[in-house]
């Protein structure tokens, strides 16, 4: 029964109803179904929102990143990246995500995130290396370029950070362990999960390199035309 | 402590706050007043949270739900800079403009690694349960002064900003909230024994690959549910690692550990339920789809999970 609340939560994900009100009915709706009285149900909302407070912490990097933004911080991430003949978008955005792998594998989590590296300065350099070769982008590859940007740190961050002995995800594991009498160990864990770092940094790097084959055979062509433009 | 996380909520609900009053005065936005009072709600929620009753927390979250949902929720009009005077600014300040964007990468980390055990007197400097929050907090307040400095800009302008990012990210950003309160109901109600047991019943307890591959696939799909991988890992531990992979088949503890985690990392990058690294970056960089981050994780994430499976299987039959 109480497998409703997660089939809610498919179902309303694939008909794209707005996820925040398909989450809330999903809750509500497993909440009453394993009897936790309405009023109880409404303090544990509101208790687990306050203590997941911690979730929303990007709030704190928007004023720099919006003060920086207007004044043109996005364009000249975009102007330094196209003055090197040799960069693309998907090498760009590969050299990025090696660095935010083996950030995350030294502890370093803090090098990389969304609002205060990706937008201000990747998705840009990555547009602007795009954009010295081709021209101005479709909106179509913009954004293809962008989800790129945000995709490498996230598989970088994801598999990098396992590889550091202290992070939250091994010591859960080895506490489990514990627990239940079986012996481990956390700099072993850690070494174990090289051999997937490199795998998951090999496949994505090669679909970084047929990322920028496909916007050279979609926008390759363009390229004389879009020159012309420019000079005239 | 000295500082605590308490401080930073303070400083986010004060940003929020300040930003939901540009919101209400917006003239150009027709649904200013329900947009301003989403982000009036949540500022306070983020403000107040261990002062208001959690019971009336609840009532205001989901009173932001009904905006949402009946949608009142609208981006506004901003007087941003002209496309000139932005240039001048940009000539200006040439590769200056870089120095606050990685100051906070930069301070994070020292304040979090170097400062994390200094303590004046009695008292801890940073809340020393959460070094690297405290420390990014930190790191973002000297970033603003510079860049404050820096662009010749008043805190107005810094609001101003702020909000027009903030309206970018709409709804997406109270997601990740959100979804960890839904993980904590699922987890009073039983959902993860309910689905524990289905995993069980479909391990064939005598054939290594399939264990292995139960294991792993099970690993990604329930980190999909819950959006967790920490979530599936006790799970999955105990119906299949524990009994059937170490004692029946003597397989190394460590390297299955460190293997199922990565195939759930597969798992949460392919699930909207990880809403902070998939929803919310999509938002925040201007996506048209929601999920086109996803999709562009997809192939990677099969891949690895692939690799994962060949790997585990490889080193548990190797040990044999």
């Amino acid at each position: 029964m109480v497998l409703i609340g997660v089939a809610l939560i498919i179902v309303g994900f694939l008909f794209r109803i707005n996820p925040l009100v398909v989450v809330t009915v999903s809750g509500l709706v497993t909440g009453l179904i394993a009897g936790i009285p309405f009023k109880d149900l409404i303090a544990q909302f509101g208790e687990a929102f306050t203590t997941n407070r911690y979730m929303s912490i990007l709030i704190i990097t928007l004023p720099v990143i919006g003060l920086m933004e207007r004044s043109g911080l996005q364009k000249q991430s975009a102007l330094l990246v196209s003055k090197i003949k040799a960069i693309t978008a998907g090498r760009l955005i590969n050299i990025y995500f090696l660095i935010r792998e083996i950030g995350a594998a030294l502890g370093l989590n803090s090098i990389g995130g969304h609002p205060q590296t990706v937008r201000p300065l990747i998705a840009p350099m990555a547009e602007g290396a795009a954009e010295a070769k081709y021209g101005k982008l479709p909106k179509e590859e913009r954004e293809n370029i962008r989800a790129h940007a945000a995709a490498a740190d996230n598989i970088g961050l994801f598999f990098g950070e396992d590889i550091f002995v202290a992070v939250g995800g091994i010591l859960l594991m080895k506490g489990f362990f514990d627990q239940n009498h079986v012996v481990s160990d956390p700099v072993l864990m850690a070494l174990w999960g090289i051999p997937t770092a490199v795998g998951v940094f090999i496949i994505h790097s090669i679909r970084l390199y047929l990322f920028d084959r496909r916007l050279e055979r979609r926008l390759g062509q363009k390229k004389p035309e879009n020159k012309e433009v420019k000079s005239s | 402590m000295i500082l605590s996380l308490e401080y930073l909520y303070v400083l986010m609900g004060v940003i929020g706050l300040c930003c939901s009053i540009y919101t209400f005065l917006d003239k150009k936005n027709t649904k200013r007043i329900t947009s301003g009072l989403f982000y009036f709600i949540y500022a306070v929620t983020l403000l107040l949270g261990k002062v208001i009753p959690p019971f009336y927390i609840g009532l205001l979250v989901i009173l932001m739900v009904l905006i949402v949902g009946f949608g009142g929720l609208e981006k506004g009009k901003y007087d941003s800079t002209s496309e000139e005077e932005r240039e001048a600014k940009r000539k200006r300040l040439g590769n200056w403009l870089f120095l606050p964007a990685l100051l906070i990468p930069f301070l994070t980390v020292i304040f979090s690694k170097a400062l994390a055990g200094i303590k004046i007197g009695e008292l801890f400097l940073f809340d020393p349960s959460n070094p690297t929050l405290v420390g990014l907090g930190v790191a973002c307040v000297i970033a603003m002064m510079v860049a404050l400095a820096l662009t010749k800009s008043t805190p107005k302008t810094a609001i101003k900003e702020s909000r027009r990012l903030l309206e970018a990210i709409g709804w997406a950003v109270v997601l990740p909230q959100f979804l960890a309160t839904l993980g904590t109901i699922f987890d009073k109600a039983g959902v993860g024994n309910v689905v524990a047991d289905i995993v069980k019943h479909m391990i064939p307890s005598n054939s290594l690959f399939w264990s292995v591959v139960v294991l792993c696939v099970g690993m990604a799909f329930f980190t999909m549910i819950m959006g967790n991988a920490f979530a599936a890992f006790p799970v999955m531990a105990g119906g299949i690692i524990i009994p059937i992979l170490i004692q029946q088949f003597g397989a190394d503890p460590n390297q299955i550990a460190a293997i199922s985690m990565f195939a759930g990392y597969c798992g949460t990058l392919m699930t909207p339920m990880a809403a902070n690294f998939n929803i919310v970056p999509a938002a925040l960089l201007d996506l048209k789809d929601k999920y086109h981050v996803i999709r562009v994780q997809v192939p990677t994430a099969l891949l690895t999970l692939l690799l994962n499976i060949v790997l585990m299987y490889c080193l548990a039959r190797w040990q044999m």
